[in-house]
């Protein structure tokens, strides 16, 4: 994927281009609200990583309504060191897709901005989601895996769409609290590992093959493969 | 950083605009003046009318008396003609020969035909005009009161009143007034002296105590008379204002400490971890995981602030703007959801009962998180076999959320200072924790006017948020 990083911070930006490049990914950088425009208008991005506050007159929500302005939808993720509230509905008022705030860890940021490029590729709405033998049908929130229907409570069912839609992608803990229970705080307490626990014993126990994996220090990942 | 500055901003220009200065500095000295003031245009005020109600009356008493005369020896003169006027002159110089009326009737050669004048009074040139003129009656001088009236044939009559009783009067009452009006100015001096001393004393108690507190020394009170009155009242709201910036600073000063310490031991365990890996690593393994290690570390460090700045961003009571009519049911359903499978894990029975609807004004997210917390704190606190009880209600035009667990519970004398910042119960001490999750609750219940109470569950903490159905939003 193709990702514009603006951030003024060496350090932060340094971490992570480098970060991204690893992941696989081709990465352009600018330092500052004028560079980051005039890249992000001109150039196609997959996905674009946004600080709030830069330099150069134009900051990172002019810079998105600027570019929203223009009926550029490419995703964007900010990841700002403004930590309230309303900041973050701020961004994603002005058209970011996800706000992460600074200090974050890098798995984070990855698996965040690797989950809005996914969801842009959707198109139209599915009906049935597969990874390996495991389907659900969305419609009559059945599962099966290996024609073995399955029973799931309606939130283990959402845990596991929510995993399915990004299949093959990490999924971290704050991103299933958000997604699944519409938390946006972290508790204290490993609810989400519980959960998942719950759920793995339902669709991976009885099985050969486990398909819902931890990745350590990041989160979760649904795959057919051994990771 | 920017509203700051805006607060810069206003403040040059408040001293800017410099208002003009008084020509007296001293604050008693301009009122003792007022009162002076005050005091001598009402003293005067009161001799003038002393003054216009005596003399005066009787000046308008005389001059009616004269008129009337007239009017009288005028009907003699038409009916009778010259000898009836001159008979009743005679008939009134008789009866009064020293009395203090005063007739002269001269023909119109200037002649005096009758009158007990002896001669025309010089200045008298005009009829029908009053003069007040020095006359001589048998011989002696005096003033009088007098009127000119000219009668058909050129004949002139003078009518008039002695007026040295008068005179004697007036100068009496002036004297009188004018030695009145001195001892006034001098009572006015005395009490605006006295003002002055008084305000000096009650401000000089207030500038004192200020002073002192300006320095440093915040125990200072501004000392109270005990009579009520508005000096009394003026103390006592400011020792209640100096009461509560002690108290103030005395959190600031708690927290910046509690900051200092709980944040050390995070900080120094994170040190402590890469030091002793780059020192001891022997393996990229070891020194990934104390590099990992050292990373949760200054996480928790991250965790605090984060939890502090949220709590002063709630408590600042900017997220009143965002407040918005939610029903709860759904919402304590769903933390329901989350966490009945946390306690069922640890063998805990989290019994839940919710009313529905329960409709309120307020924030989504925040309740969710002081909810949250409450549970949490159950969960960490109960051991296997316990029971939570979670229940929502309403109660009039209250909600109540209500979290019962049969852990430790917290004491009686720590209850009170449960919900300040970092404080830990000895008994929480070996736990994890930040000691910031009650006093989130407690500021979010605020928010919403409402409270957090916190009782013995017999054993075991009961902890209640109530909160008002519609909190009354200052400004909406």
């Amino acid at each position: 994927m193709r990702i514009l990083v603006v951030e003024d911070d060496k350090d932060v930006a340094g971490f992570v281009v480098k970060g991204l490049r690893e992941a696989g990914h081709t990465v352009e950088h600018a330092d500052n609200g004028r560079d980051g425009l005039f890249l992000a208008a001109s150039e196609n991005f997959d996905a674009i990583i946004l600080d709030r506050m830069l330099p150069g007159g134009i900051d990172g929500l002019r810079l998105l309504e600027t570019l929203r302005a223009q009926d550029n939808v490419t995703p964007v993720v900010f990841l700002s060191a403004l930590s309230q509230v309303d900041d973050r509905v701020k961004g994603l008022k002005a058209g970011g897709d996800d706000y992460l705030t600074k200090p974050f860890a890098f798995a984070e940021l990855l698996a965040r901005v690797e989950a809005l490029t996914r969801r842009g590729k959707t198109d139209g709405p599915t009906t049935r989601l597969a990874v390996g033998d495991l389907e659900i049908d969305l419609l009559s929130r059945g599962v099966k895996r290996a024609g073995q229907k399955i029973d799931l409570q309606p939130r283990e069912f959402r845990l596991l769409e929510y995993l399915m839609r990004h299949a093959g992608q990490v999924v971290t803990r704050t991103m299933l609290l958000e997604g699944v229970w519409d938390y946006h705080f972290d508790p204290q307490t490993n609810v989400i590992d519980v959960h998942v626990s719950r759920l793995r014993q339902k669709i991976d126990k009885p099985f050969e093959l486990p398909l819902l994996h931890t990745v350590r220090n990041a989160g979760y990942m649904l795959r057919a493969e051994d990771v | 950083m920017s509203s700051s500055r805006a607060i810069a901003a206003v403040t040059r220009e408040r001293g800017a605009k410099k208002r003009p200065k008084p020509l007296i500095r001293s604050a008693g000295i301009r009122l003792a003046l007022v009162y002076a003031a005050v005091f001598g245009v009402s003293a005067f005020a009161l001799a003038f009318s002393l003054w216009y109600s005596t003399v005066g009356l009787l000046e308008r008493q005389v001059e009616v008396a004269i008129r009337n005369d007239a009017t009288a020896l005028n009907d003699h003169y038409t009916m009778g003609g010259l000898p009836s006027l001159v008979t009743a002159i005679e008939d009134r110089l008789a009866i009064s020969p020293d009395g203090d009326a005063i007739y002269l009737l001269l023909d119109a050669r200037g002649t005096k035909i009758i009158g007990n004048l002896d001669h025309w009074p010089a200045g008298l040139n005009q009829t029908d005009a009053w003069y007040e003129l020095p006359v001589t009656r048998h011989g002696a001088g005096s003033t009088a009161l007098l009127r000119a009236f000219g009668l058909g044939n050129g004949d002139q009559l003078l009518v008039g009143r002695d007026d040295s009783a008068r005179t004697q009067l007036r100068g009496i009452l002036e004297q009188g007034l004018l030695s009145a009006m001195g001892l006034m100015t001098l009572l006015g001096l005395v009490g605006a002296i006295l003002i002055r001393a008084l305000f000096r004393r009650t401000i000089q108690d207030i500038a004192a105590t200020t002073r002192a507190i300006s320095r440093g020394d915040l125990t200072r009170r501004v000392p109270q008379s005990g009579d009520g009155d508005e000096f009394d009242e003026l103390a006592e709201i400011i020792n209640d204002m100096l009461d509560r910036i002690t108290r103030l600073m005395d959190g600031v000063r708690e927290v910046s400490n509690s900051i200092a310490h709980d944040l050390r031991t995070p900080i120094t365990r994170a040190r402590t971890r890469l030091e002793d890996a780059a020192l001891h690593a022997s393996s990229p393994d070891d020194l990934r995981s104390a590099i990992e290690r050292a990373t949760d570390d200054l996480d928790g460090v991250v965790a605090v602030f984060q939890a502090l700045l949220r709590i002063a961003e709630i408590e600042a009571g900017a997220r009143r703007s965002a407040f918005a009519m939610l029903d709860l049911s759904p919402l304590l359903l769903d933390i329901e959801d989350l966490y009945h499978a946390v306690a069922e894990d640890r063998g805990i029975l989290l019994r839940t009962e919710i009313c529905n609807p329960l409709r309120l004004l307020g924030d989504r997210e925040l309740i969710q998180q002081a909810v949250t917390n409450l549970l949490e704190n159950a969960l960490k606190f109960s051991p296997e076999g316990a029971v939570i009880t979670f229940r929502a209600a309403r109660a009039g035009a209250t909600i109540e959320i209500t979290i019962a667990d049969n852990g430790p519970g917290i004491s009686e004398q720590d209850r009170l200072r449960a919900t300040e910042r970092f404080f830990r119960a000895e008994s929480a001490r070996s736990t994890t924790g930040s000691g910031l999750g009650l006093a989130l609750v407690s500021a979010v219940a605020n928010l919403h006017n409402g409270m957090l109470s916190l009782s013995d569950n017999h054993p075991g903490l009961r902890a209640v948020i109530l909160l008002p159905q519609t909190p009354d939003l200052p400004g909406d």
